[in-house]
């Protein structure tokens, strides 16, 4: 989808559709994109299938319902999506709420940054691109890490988190966050 | 606010992102995002990781009526979750820890109080409260013990830690933290070590007969 670096990502475009608009065909759009992957996503952790479905249309309820909070500033929406379904994930195998950071509020008089969305995107783009390019072993063990399999020790005692690949990300999103961290204070 | 200068280790953060994190040290993590943007933009690189992967992940198809039954359900009525927003020097997850109440100060000599909010076999986390001046209890012998500062500041060998600041304690860090002058210093303190109260107590307030 070469096409995909020269605007925001369809994913992205649906996503805003749903949290603007309540756009329900948006929505089906990206149930048909994420659904197979979460399923896939979740099953890798050893769950089941009917147990994997019930978290897959958890998720997605979810990012209906809480799609206001999607910030394209701060996240991609599998980013979003990827946190959703840890978060919930979490929430069913260890019967505990887990601690979410406050949200920042969204400063009302602050455009829509299409640059910083764009680049955002290109990076992710990048890192799939990157991802694709690891071998077996690293691809594991960095899915590892990303699916709750690791503890913290054994990350760090491993290297190569592809964190390189989203340095641009952070510089940029730090910009935009210092300001929106000082409208909470 | 000074500049956080301690933060969140990567690996610590990836394991916060995938939710491998024991409870107590999640709490402090989610604490010192809710209060450190650097930290926070980091939380948004591990989630793009996360979200590439979950992208790239092998597609294994949903049954035939969940999509439809999903669609069905977008109407439902919601029962809202309860949402706990900072209080005073308490981030969020602070507060959600002490399901909204004010912290209950148990003393614990020299002018020291601990509150504990939550305690389980995998671990603690609780607030400390120690005047200015005042050696910060050692209780990191057991684990690795994580502890933020939420107001006021200590110093110890290992630097100079205030409000926002993480100090990442293991095994081997031995240390005598002391609150520095000023405000009294209110720390969040999570350890993956059991606390058993009978032992914790009188070991806790050993250091405090050596000063
Ligand atoms: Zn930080």
């Amino acid at each position: 989808m070469p096409e995909q670096s020269q605007k925001t990502s369809e994913l992205t475009v649906w996503l805003i559709a749903v949290r603007d608009n309540r756009d329900r065909a948006a929505f089906a759009q990206l149930f048909d994109y994420f659904a197979p992957r979460l399923k896939g996503f979740v099953m890798r952790s050893g769950m089941g299938s009917a147990q994997a479905e019930e978290i897959v249309q958890d998720v997605m309820l979810t990012v209906w319902r809480k799609a206001s909070m999607f910030d394209p500033h701060r996240a991609q929406a599998s980013a979003w999506i990827y946190q959703i379904a840890r978060n919930r994930q979490i929430d069913i195998i260890r019967k505990e709420h887990r601690p979410i950071p406050d949200e920042l509020a969204q400063d009302p008089g602050s455009e829509p940054d299409a640059s910083q969305i764009l680049a955002f995107d290109q990076e992710a783009e990048q890192l799939k691109t990157a991802i694709d390019q690891l071998g077996p072993d690293q691809k594991d063990m960095i899915e590892k890490a990303y699916l709750g399999d690791l503890t913290h020790q054994e990350i760090s005692a491993q290297t190569g988190l592809p964190l390189g690949t989203v340095k641009s990300r952070i510089r940029l999103g730090l910009r935009r966050l210092r300001k929106e961290l000082e409208g909470l204070r | 606010m000074s500049a956080i200068t301690h933060h969140i280790p990567d690996a610590m953060m990836a394991a916060y992102a995938s939710g491998n994190l024991p409870h107590p040290f999640a709490v402090v993590v989610a604490t010192h995002v809710s209060l450190c943007a650097e930290c926070r933009a980091a939380l948004g690189a591990h989630q793009t990781v996360g979200g590439a992967l979950l992208e790239r992940s092998d597609h294994v198809s949903v049954s035939a009526g969940l999509k439809s039954d999903l669609m069905a359900m977008l109407d439902d009525p919601v029962v809202p979750e309860p949402i706990f927003e900072r209080q005073g020097i308490y981030p969020g997850p602070v507060v959600e820890a002490l399901k909204g109440k004010p912290p209950r100060w148990k003393t614990l000599g020299m002018g020291v109080k601990q509150s504990i909010l939550s305690e389980t076999g995998g671990g603690s986390v609780r607030l400390l409260y120690i005047p200015a001046g005042q050696a910060v209890p050692d209780h990191s012998h057991n684990g690795l013990e994580l502890t933020l500062v939420l107001q006021g500041s200590f110093s110890d060998e290992t630097g100079r830690y205030s409000a926002g600041d993480v100090e990442i304690g293991d095994e081997d860090l031995e240390h005598t933290p002391i609150a520095d002058a000023g405000d009294a210093c209110i720390c969040l303190a999570a350890t993956d070590a059991p606390l058993r109260f009978n032992a914790f107590v009188p070991r806790l307030l050993q250091p405090f007969f050596r000063i």
